[in-house]
């Protein structure tokens, strides 16, 4: 009789749990009469007019899903509890994920925009995160820079030395990503953003240790409005924001600091275990069409690798803009980050702890 | 004089909890668009927040995932009220522990438990994710409040109904189910209140494009919080007010009023 | 009855079993299991380096601290609640239990609004020519916002507790020649000790395993157990770590709850 009962209750719970699985598995999916894709981007990382044209033009509803780091999208999407379409991850996480065996080939015949509008420079230069141009498609780049707000400070601000002097403190914001934070320190120290020796990791420690408490906040797209707000005289920001800032607040000057920084590339990739390959290849082309292109780049103001866009910016300063389109060929110490491996991003997030809990 | 020091002492407590909210609302009539500056009156984001699809959808998730989940809870808190009032003691407390580890346990462990427990068994993250553990942390609020009203029931009448030829259903809705109603009402008011208010929950265990208002401010909050975010609270806010006032000077409503508002 | 009991609890019964026993025994078998699956503590003692044993450590610090300012806020204001004209309870109550109906992480982040350098607290001192104050992105803003959010839940069983204390006990303790501060401590304080233990419980638990408090108010600058736990799952994708520390917070709210049930065996605190 006892035994009985448990095999009853063992069989209804599973029962159960699969039953819900698939209920919540149904209620999820559905959507426009084409199927779906679900996307999943940086924060305010694309003008929402696009996606609804998109919907509108091929009848595909997108599900649409924002992530903040690359640090914050990899657990979600590794876990597969989301099975997303479409990903934006940055550079060297693009290589961490094709050492996971998580991204899925793309076919360029069906993806003709992303062909022909895409410089070839940029595919030339994701070569070093995806060395045969298989799995990624350039959505925007840019440098990491200083923010900072001429009423504000003393002297122009042209190094990352400036972010450790005391003058400033409580008066600066740093970045709140664990890549991002150290690129800093060890630029600050001659180091390549990209080590993993241990010494020199417990040297950008310690200066990101020093300079903690001159920080004024730990923060990621917030630097943005604080800037505007005149919050804080000093902040390490992504080039695209340098338009939109200033527009808001002529005050602020982005520079490019003399140590040299940390050049980057954002670019969509497929999911291996993505549920809607073609709808995704069909989103990432509609992206790659110049007019919609451009409007994207007039909605984030980051530097689009879309040939055709650039062609259709109407207001010419901008177009030639030096903050927009820098020449990067006159800078010679841009690094690229690339994936440091399991133990390295180990170490990275152990440091990362240390200066957090100091 | 010592009645003044008192009145003083709950306007100065009034303040401290009535300054953020005086805040979020003046701040929904900036027409400014950060926080850090005044840019003079508008009503602008009171009719943009209606075209608004995202924080419409996720207004409209957060009341369905309040409305199911607490209605749900209900059913299977009231039922297991009924249970249990059936059990041997040791059964029933043994029970009873189990059902307060959601509430007395960190948000933050009850979430990451049910995420671990989702990834494990393949659900898919979304709206179904969401409810079923909004369904599991408002059980106990509904138990909590039912329970003690179950202990107050006297036996012999229900007995007594079966008795004159009632049946268990009939005897049940008849008899038992009219004490413990307010039980139930407040049980069920708490757990909707908990289900709105959650964010720590529900942020471990949203998936891909479902967001409740909760889960979409703070990704606002890392981006800059959209003005109609302040302006929708606002209605919200004031909405609740206007009903318990109503429902305050009402005649009669005030001891209903008692039990819900405990939370 | 009993036949039937059995049959009417299943679903309750299947449900703890899925969604609450199932769910904790995860946490154990990822905090005690390391990425190849096998068996170890390493994931416990970890508490025990430097930067988790910080962030424990001021996490116990400020909730207790902000345990005992929501006590001593609360109390006398249960007091005067308790002894209002019952015509006024309801609405009195209401009013404290409003702001809870503004969602919580806007509450905190207007918060920021008031104690940003340039926010509005500033701007009405430095109008009055009066020093400003610069709190936030410290340890004194968290507490700040942990004590906000959270005394409602301090507020409520202690006015249950206090409002339940028969009038004639203390008028009796008044007539047999006890002083007020006497009747207090002998009468009013013990009687509403339940009330004060689930207040306490209410307070200290989601104080101390707190993020999103410590993320709005601290800048991102003060890494409390919670944040340790929160950025395990969400950045560093170790579940095996973050399930062990988990492990190790669960204890201290353990212990929490058998004083709690120590001091309260009746179970008459709470706010029911």
């Amino acid at each position: 009789m006892k035994n009985k009962t448990t095999r009853a209750a063992i069989l209804t719970l599973s029962c159960l749990l699969t039953s819900m699985a698939a209920l919540t598995g149904c209620g999820a999916s559905g959507g426009g009469s084409n199927g779906e894709v679900i996307v999943y981007n940086w924060g305010e990382y694309i003008d929402p007019e696009t996606i609804e044209m998109f919907e509108k033009e091929t009848g595909i509803k997108v599900v649409y899903d924002e992530f903040e780091t690359n640090e914050t999208m990899f657990p979600k999407v590794e876990s597969g509890a989301a099975s997303y379409d479409v990903v934006c991850p940055s550079d060297y996480m693009i290589s961490k994920m094709i050492a996971a065996d998580m991204l899925a080939e793309l076919n360029f015949d069906n993806m003709p925009n992303a062909k022909a509008n895409i410089g070839a420079q940029y595919y030339e230069q994701s070569r070093g995160f995806d060395p045969d141009n298989k799995y990624s498609v350039p959505y925007c780049w840019g440098t990491v820079g200083i923010l900072y707000n001429q009423t504000m400070v003393e002297e122009p601000i042209t190094n990352w030395a400036q972010l450790w002097d005391e003058k400033y403190a409580d008066n600066i914001l740093m970045q709140d990503s664990v890549r991002d934070a150290f690129m800093v320190a060890e630029k600050l120290n001659g180091f390549s953003m990209n080590t993993v020796d241990p010494d020199e990791l417990a040297v950008a420690r310690d200066s990101l240790i020093e300079q903690k408490p001159l920080v004024q906040a730990y923060v990621i797209d917030q630097v943005r409005d604080k800037m505007i707000g005149g919050e804080a005289a000093i902040g390490v920001i992504y080039s695209g924001e340098a338009i939109y800032t200033q527009r808001e607040n002529p005050d602020l000057v982005y520079v490019i600091p003399e140590e040299g920084t940390n050049i980057w590339i954002d670019s969509w990739v497929i999911l291996k275990d993505a549920p809607n390959k073609e709808n995704a290849e069909k989103f990432i082309d509609f992206m790659c069409r110049g007019d919609i292109a451009v409007k994207n780049f007039e909605y984030i103001t980051y530097s689009t690798p879309n040939d055709a866009a650039r062609e259709l910016i109407e207001d010419e300063d901008i177009r030639n803009s030096e903050i927009a389109f820098p020449d990067l060929s006159q800078y010679d110490n841009l690094e690229v980050f690339v994936y440091l491996g399991e133990e390295g991003d180990a170490l990275y997030n152990e440091m990362w702890k240390e200066v957090k809990s100091n | 004089m010592r009645n003044a020091a008192r009145k003083v002492y709950i306007a100065l407590i009034f303040i401290f909890l009535y300054a953020p909210i005086v805040t979020l609302m003046v701040l929904s009539f900036n027409a400014s668009k950060t926080r850090a500056k005044w840019g003079g009156f508008t009503l602008k984001w009171y009719s943009s927040l209606f075209q608004n699809r995202d924080i419409m959808e996720a207004l409209v998730n957060t009341l369905l995932i309040a409305v199911i989940s607490s209605l749900a809870a209900t059913v299977i808190g009231t039922i297991a009220c009924v249970a249990m009032s059936g059990m041997k003691r040791r059964t029933r407390s043994v029970l009873l522990g189990v059902t307060n580890i959601p509430m007395l346990n960190a948000d933050i462990v009850t979430g990451i438990s049910l995420m671990l427990l989702f990834i494990s068994f393949g659900f898919r993250f979304g709206f179904g994710t969401i409810l079923l553990s909004h369904i599991t942390f408002n059980i106990p609020y509904v138990i909590l409040s039912v329970m003690p009203r179950m202990k107050q029931l006297n036996p012999s009448t229900y007995e007594a109904a079966l008795d004159l030829g009632a049946s268990h259903m009939t005897a049940f809705f008849k008899v038992i189910f009219p004490d413990l109603l307010p039980g139930i009402l407040s049980g069920f008011l708490m757990a909707f209140t908990m289900s709105l208010d959650d964010f720590i929950i529900t942020h471990f265990t949203k998936g891909a494009g479902v967001d409740t208002l909760s889960t979409k401010i703070y990704t606002e909050v890392k981006k800059g919080i959209k003005p109609e975010m302040y302006a929708l609270s606002t209605i919200i806010f004031v909405t609740v007010l206007l009903l318990l006032i109503l429902v305050n000077t009402a005649p009669g409503g005030k001891n209903d009023n008692k039990d819900n508002k405990e939370q | 009855m009993t036949s039937k009991s059995k049959w009417l609890s299943a679903p309750y019964v299947l449900w703890s079993v899925v969604f609450i026993i199932i769910p904790l025994g995860m946490i154990f078998y990822y905090g005690l299991t390391d990425k190849t699956g096998a068996f170890t503590l390493e994931n416990i003692t970890a508490i025990m380096t430097a930067e988790h044993r910080k962030a424990l450590w001021l996490s116990l610090l400020l909730s207790l601290i902000s345990t005992l300012i929501c006590f001593l806020l609360a109390y006398p204001l249960a007091m005067i609640l308790a002894n209002m004209k019952v015509s006024q309870h309801s609405f009195i109550i209401l009013i404290f239990i409003l702001p809870m109906w503004m969602n919580f992480l806007l509450r905190t982040l207007a918060w920021q609004t008031l104690l940003e350098k340039s926010g509005v607290i500033n701007s009405v001192l430095t109008f009055l020519h009066l020093p400003n104050i610069n709190i936030i992105n410290t340890p004194y803003a968290i507490v700040l916002g942990m004590v906000y959010n959270f005394l409602p839940f301090m507020v409520l069983p202690l006015y249950n507790a206090l409002s339940k204390i028969d009038e004639n006990v203390i008028n009796a303790a008044r007539d047999l020649g006890a002083g007020s501060v006497h009747t207090f401590f002998r009468i009013i304080l013990p009687l509403s000790v339940p009330g004060i233990i689930s207040g306490i419980t209410m307070v200290f638990v989601p104080a101390l395993t707190t993020f999103v408090i410590s993320t709005l108010l601290g800048g991102s600058k003060i890494l409390l157990i919670g944040n340790v736990i929160e950025q395990e799952f969400t950045q560093a994708s170790n579940w095996h770590l973050g399930s062990g520390l988990s492990i190790v917070l669960m204890i201290f709210i353990i212990l929490n709850m058998i004083a709690s049930a120590v001091f309260d065996k009746d179970g008459e605190g709470g706010i029911l």
